[in-house]
C-alpha cells in the first residue's frame, strides 16, 4: 500500500526485535470477545486512479455556483481567492505541521498567526484577537459564554437579525450550560427595538451587522444601552468584506466581536471549513477562549512569537477552562491572512465598494420584476425581496434552469408563513452584468 | 522594542551582525520582517477593477478612518509566507512523534479530490437536488464510520474532537432529560485529555476525576465506587494515554450501565484499533473521531479539523442538526428538529459540516479499502512496540508492554542527571527531531509520549532511537548545560514565555502606539 513504509521482511526483524511472533500478539490486551477477525464489509483498496475516478463522479453530481449565474449567500459567499492563495497554504511546512507548541520549530506557523490576530483586530475596530475559532456561530456562543463569565450574569438576548443557524447554536449552548436565551422574533422588517429588553440580568445582546435580512445599522446606541445596564454587546459579521467600508463594530462600542471569515481566503465548500474571527477589549483577554499568540524575545534577545496565556486553555485548567476548544481552523486562518495581505488597505476597501456597487446594480434591476419588492432601507452586498409567491418554489425552478437565485427565508424560517415570500439575494465581485441580466429576466419569467 | 528587520538592516550597515552574518540571516533561514513592517502605501497584491458609479446604500454607516493594512505586492506576499513556512517543522519534512496527536502522512490525493469545484464551489444553502453528490459523499463516510465502529448512528457536523465531545455529552444530556433524570456528575479518567474535563463542565456537568492504577489503565473498583444515580455518564480513552489498552473496558462499560449513565470513549486514539477492533463491541454509547488524526486529514498547524461522532441506539435520537436522510428522491437534509430528527438536541455550529474534511477523509478510505485500515493499526502499533522495545532500557518505562499505537516513558532515566524531560525535548529539536509529547499524561512524571504512527519506515525508527540512546547517555554524563542551551540550530532559541505571558503583545502596532 503506498502509504505504508514497512515491507513484510521487516515487519519480521521488528517482530523478533520486540520478541513476538506476531502482531496479533501486540492486541492482546483487548478483550477476545472483542476481536475481530472477519473482514468488514467495505470496499477493498483501491489506486489514486479509481479513487479519482469515483469522487470526480460524485463532485460531478453538484451544480457548482461558478458554473451558472450564483447570488446565494446568507452567511456563505462566493468570492474570488487569488491563486497564490491556495498553493502557499497548500505548503508543506504549513499543511503538516501541528498547532505550535514547540515555538522554536513553528515560527512560520506563530508569525502568521500574529500577523492574522493583527488583521482580525484591525479591521473589526477592535485591541485584541484570537488565533481562530470553528466558525461564526459557534464563535457566537463562545462570546456569549464568555460575556456571562464577565458579567456573572446568565442572561442573552439575541437579535432577530441574527442568521437562525447562530440564533440556535446559541439556543443550544444554552440549554445545555445553563443560561437564559430571550430571541427576539425574525426582524424582516427592521423595526425591531432591542433596548427595552436590557435589564439588570441581561449579560450579552447579540446583534448582527449587515444583519440577517441585508441591513447595516449604527448599534452605537443600542451600545451605549448595554453598558449602562452592566452588559455588553456582541456583534456578528457574517460577511467579512463588509469590514472594508462600513464603520466597525469597535467604533460603534461592540465589547465582543465575532466574524465568519470564510469570505476571505476560502472557498464555499458546502458550508466547512470555514473560519470563526473572534475580537475583544484589552481588559476582557483574560476570559477569551481559544488560542492566543504573543510577541516576546529568545535567549539571544531576538524578537519571535509563542501560545500564550494558557492558563485559560483546557490543556492547562481542564474543567475550568475558559472553552473546551483545542483545535481552531489554523490554515483557514493562514488562507485569510494571505487573500488579506495581497489585497491590502487599498485592495481591502475596493473589494468592498465593488461588492457594494454590483449589489446596487442587482437591487435596482431586479426590482423592476414586476410583484418584486427590495425591502431593505440599506445594504451592503445583500438584501431581501419579497415576491408575490413562496420563494422556495421559485428557487427551484430557477435552479432547474441553471440560474441560483439565492437563499429562500424559508429554507431557515420554515415555521414562519410570513416569510415565506421572502428571498435573500447577494452579489459580490465574481456577479457580472450579464448574471444580473439573466437573473432578472428569468425571475419576471417564472413569476408570470 | 527594535524589530529585528530594522536591527538587521542597522547591522547590515554597522557590519556586526550577532548571528554572524550582516543581513542576519543564516544561509538557507532567512529573517522574515512582519507584513506590517513590509507595508508601501499604494501597493497591492490584486488587480481588481474600477466599481461602476452607483447610488451609496450603505446607510449612514460608512467607515470614516483608514483600516490600516498595510499594502504589499504579489511577489513579496509570496516571498513572505514561503519564508515563514521555512521556519516550521512538519511531518513533510521529518518524524513528528506527537503523542496522541497521531501526525501521519498527509496524502495528496486527497487534497486534490477536495479541491474538485463539484465539492469547494458548492454553496451550503443551495437547493437540495443540485448537491446530491455532497450528500452523497457524507452518507457514504457515514458509511464507512458506523461499519469501523460498530455504531449504528453518526453526527457528522462536529468541527474537531472537542466539539465532538461536546456533541457527545450534549445528547446524554438529553438522553437523561428525556427520561425525567436530573444527572449532574460525570466521571473523567485522570488520564484524559484536558478537553475531557473542558467539555463536561461546558456542558454544565461537575468533573469527578477517576485515578489510574499501577497498570497505567483506569482503576476499577473506584470507578465502581464513584458511580451513582447522580452520575450522567464516564468519560474516557480507548486506547488511552498511557497508549495502552482498557483491558477492563468491557467490565467498565457494564458498570457504566447497571448505573444508568452513559458510556463516553474519547476516539483520539481510534488509529490504533481501526480495522481489527469495534469501539461498539466494547460497550461504547458514544465516541468522537478525529477526522485529522484517524484519517489523515491534515492538521494545517491547528485545524481545521473534524469530529464526527458515532452514536448507540439510545443516543441517537438526539443526534444535533443537520441530518442526511436518504428519501425516494434521492437525499435530504433534515435541518430543523421534525419528523425523525423531533429529538434532535440542537445545532452546534453553521450550515453541515467540515465537507472539505470529509472528503479528504473519504478519499483516504476508499485507498486504503476495508482490507487495508487493518494493517493501518497493524503498523502503527509495530513501529510504537519497536520504540518501545528499543528504548525500554534506556529511557524508563513506567508500564511494560505491550503497547498500543503509542510508547509513555516517564523521566526516571533522567535522575540525578540535571536535565530535564523538557531538555531532552530542546535537544531533539537540534537533531531534526520533532519532539514527542511532554508531560502528558499527567499520570507519570516528565511523561514523554511517542506516537510514531504507519506512515514511517524502519529506517527512520532506526534513526530516531539511535539519536535518543545518545542524548540519554549524555543527559547521564553530566552534559548539562548542553542539554539547558538547546534548541542552538533553529531560527530562534528558547523563548521567554513568562513574560509573554505576563505582558501580553498580542499584535503588532505602529511604533508611536505601541510606545505608549
Amino acid at each position: 500500500m503506498r502509504y505504508l513504509p514497512l515491507t513484510e521482511p521487516e515487519r519480521g526483524e521488528m517482530l523478533a526485535a520486540i520478541g513476538v511472533s506476531s502482531v496479533d500478539a501486540l492486541f492482546q490486551d483487548v478483550p477476545k470477545a472483542a476481536w475481530r477477525d472477519e473482514p468488514f464489509d467495505l470496499p477493498p483498496h483501491q489506486g489514486e486512479i479509481e479513487v479519482e475516478r469515483a469522487l470526480g463522479r460524485l463532485s460531478a453530481r453538484n451544480l457548482t455556483a461558478g458554473s451558472v449565474p450564483s447570488f446565494l449567500g446568507a452567511g456563505a459567499y462566493r468570492h474570488h481567492v487569488p491563486a497564490s492563495v491556495d498553493s502557499l497554504i497548500q505548503r508543506g511546512e504549513f499543511l503538516t505541521s501541528y498547532t505550535p507548541y514547540q515555538p522554536e520549530v513553528s515560527q512560520g506557523t506563530l508569525q502568521y498567526l500574529f500577523e492574522f490576530q493583527t488583521q482580525v483586530a484591525l479591521i473589526t475596530g477592535m485591541d485584541v484577537a484570537n488565533a481562530s475559532m470553528y466558525d461564526g456561530a459557534s464563535g457566537t456562543a463562545e462570546a456569549v459564554l464568555m460575556a456571562n463569565r464577565i458579567t456573572r450574569r446568565k442572561h442573552a438576548v439575541l437579535s432577530g437579525g441574527l442568521h437562525p443557524h447562530y440564533r440556535e447554536t446559541v439556543a443550544t449552548h444554552a440549554r445545555f450550560a445553563g443560561f437564559q436565551v430571550n430571541a427576539a422574533p425574525p426582524d424582516a422588517l427592521g423595526d425591531e427595538s432591542l433596548a427595552g429588553l436590557i435589564d439588570k440580568d441581561v449579560s450579552a445582546v447579540v446583534v448582527q451587522n449587515p444583519d440577517f435580512f441585508g441591513r447595516v445599522r449604527d448599534y452605537s446606541a443600542l451600545a451605549e444601552a448595554c453598558h449602562a445596564a452592566g452588559a455588553l454587546l456582541v456583534m456578528v459579521v457574517t460577511e467579512v468584506v463588509s469590514l472594508g467600508i462600513v464603520t466597525p463594530p469597535g467604533e460603534m462600542g461592540a465589547d465582543i466581536v465575532v466574524c465568519e471569515g470564510q469570505s476571505i481566503g476560502n472557498a464555499l465548500n458546502f458550508g466547512g471549513p470555514y473560519l470563526g474571527l473572534f475580537a475583544t477589549r484589552d481588559k476582557y483577554v483574560r476570559q477569551m477562549p481559544g488560542r492566543l499568540c504573543g510577541q516576546t524575545l529568545d535567549a539571544d534577545g531576538r524578537r519571535g512569537w509563542v501560545l500564550t496565556l494558557s492558563a485559560r486553555e483546557q490543556h492547562i485548567r481542564r474543567d475550568k477552562a475558559t472553552s473546551n476548544i483545542c483545535t481552531n481552523s489554523g490554515l483557514c486562518a493562514l488562507a485569510f491572512t494571505i487573500h488579506m495581505s495581497l489585497l491590502g488597505e487599498a485592495g481591502f476597501t475596493r473589494l468592498a465598494e465593488l461588492n457594494h456597487a454590483y449589489t446596487v446594480q442587482l437591487a435596482n434591476k431586479l426590482g423592476r420584476v414586476p410583484g418584486v419588492a427590495v425591502l431593505n432601507d440599506s445594504f451592503f452586498n445583500e438584501f431581501t425581496l419579497r415576491l408575490p409567491k413562496p420563494a422556495a418554489a421559485i428557487v427551484d425552478a430557477l435552479a432547474a434552469q441553471g440560474v441560483l437565485a439565492g437563499v429562500p427565508v424559508s429554507r431557515l424560517y420554515p415555521a414562519e408563513p410570513a416569510l415565506a415570500d421572502l428571498l435573500l439575494v447577494a452579489a459580490t465581485e465574481t456577479t457580472t452584468e450579464a448574471d444580473i441580466d439573466e437573473f432578472a429576466a428569468k425571475l419576471q419569467e417564472a413569476l408570470s | 522594542m527594535t524589530s529585528d528587520w530594522s536591527r538587521a538592516v542597522s547591522n547590515f550597515q554597522a557590519g556586526t551582525g550577532t548571528t554572524g552574518t550582516y543581513s542576519g540571516n543564516r544561509g538557507l533561514q532567512i529573517e522574515e520582517p512582519l507584513l506590517f513592517e513590509r507595508d508601501s502605501p499604494g501597493r497591492c497584491g490584486v488587480d481588481l477593477p474600477e466599481p461602476p458609479a452607483v447610488e451609496d446604500r450603505l446607510g449612514a454607516v460608512r467607515r470614516k478612518g483608514p483600516i490600516g493594512l498595510p499594502g504589499i505586492s504579489e511577489p513579496e506576499v509570496v516571498r513572505h509566507f514561503t519564508r515563514l513556512s521555512q521556519k516550521n517543522y512538519a511531518i513533510d519534512t521529518g518524524l513528528y512523534p506527537l503523542g496522541s496527536c497521531t501526525m501521519k502522512h498527509n496524502p495528496r490525493l486527497n487534497e486534490r479530490m477536495a479541491r474538485l469545484t463539484g465539492f469547494a464551489d458548492i454553496h451550503p444553502l443551495q437547493p437540495i437536488q443540485t448537491i446530491q453528490g455532497a450528500l452523497a459523499v457524507i452518507d457514504q463516510l457515514a458509511h464507512w464510520l458506523k461499519t469501523l465502529t460498530g455504531m449504528p448512528a453518526v453526527a457528522m457536523s462536529p468541527a474537531a474532537g472537542a466539539h465532538g465531545e461536546l456533541c457527545g455529552m450534549m445528547a446524554i444530556r438529553a438522553a437523561h432529560d428525556a427520561r425525567g433524570e436530573r444527572r449532574n456528575r460525570v466521571l473523567v479518567a485522570e488520564s484524559a485529555h484536558g478537553t475531557n474535563p473542558a467539555t463536561a463542565a461546558a456542558c454544565g456537568f461537575t468533573v469527578d476525576p477517576v485515578p489510574a492504577n499501577e497498570r497505567g489503565r483506569v482503576d476499577l473498583a473506584a470507578l465502581k465506587a464513584k458511580l451513582g444515580p447522580d452520575v450522567a455518564g464516564v468519560m474516557l480513552t480507548n486506547p488511552n494515554t498511557c497508549g495502552l489498552f482498557e483491558t477492563e473496558i468491557r467490565e467498565i462499560a457494564q458498570a457504566v450501565h447497571e448505573a444508568g449513565a452513559f458510556f463516553y470513549c474519547d476516539g483520539a486514539n481510534f488509529n490504533a484499533i481501526v480495522g481489527r477492533v469495534r469501539p461498539g463491541d466494547l460497550g461504547v454509547d458514544v465516541m468522537h473521531i478525529n477526522l485529522h488524526k484517524t484519517f489523515s486529514t491534515p492538521h494545517g498547524g491547528g485545524g481545521p479539523g473534524s469530529g464526527p461522532v458515532v452514536l448507540s441506539a439510545a443516543l441517537a435520537p438526539y443526534a444535533p442538526l443537520p441530518w442526511v436522510v436518504s428519501g425516494d428522491n434521492g437525499f435530504a437534509l433534515i435541518e430543523q428538529a421534525e419528523n425523525e430528527a423531533s429529538n434532535a438536541f440542537g445545532r452546534l455550529k453553521g450550515f453541515h459540516g467540515q465537507m472539505g474534511m470529509f472528503v479528504r477523509a473519504l478519499a483516504y478510505m476508499m485507498s486504503h479499502g476495508g482490507d487495508g485500515l487493518r494493517q493501518v493499526a497493524s503498523d502503527a502499533v509495530l513501529n510504537a512496540n519497536y520504540l518501545l522495545a528499543s528504548l525500554k532500557d534506556t529511557l524508563s518505562a513506567p508500564f511494560p508492554g505491550p503497547c498500543m499505537h503509542e510508547a509513555l516513558f516517564d523521566d526516571r532515566f533522567l535522575k540525578d542527571s540535571g536535565v530535564t524531560t523538557l531538555d531532552i525535548a530542546k535537544a531533539l529539536i537540534d537533531e531534526g527531531f520533532h519532539p514527542m509529547t511532554v508531560y502528558f499524561p499527567l499520570v507519570v512524571h516528565g511523561a514523554l509520549l511517542i506516537e510514531p504512527t504507519e506512515t514511517e519506515s524502519k529506517a527512520t525508527l532506526d534513526r530516531f532511537i539511535a539519536v535518543l540512546k545518545a542524548l540519554a547517555a549524555e543527559a547521564q554524563t553530566g552534559a548539562v548545560e548542553k542539554f539547558q542551551q538547546a534548541p542552538v540550530l533553529t531560527p530562534r532559541r528558547r523563548f521567554d514565555e513568562t513574560a509573554a505571558a505576563r505582558t501580553p503583545v498580542l499584535r503588532w502596532k505602529p511604533q508611536a502606539e505601541a510606545a505608549e
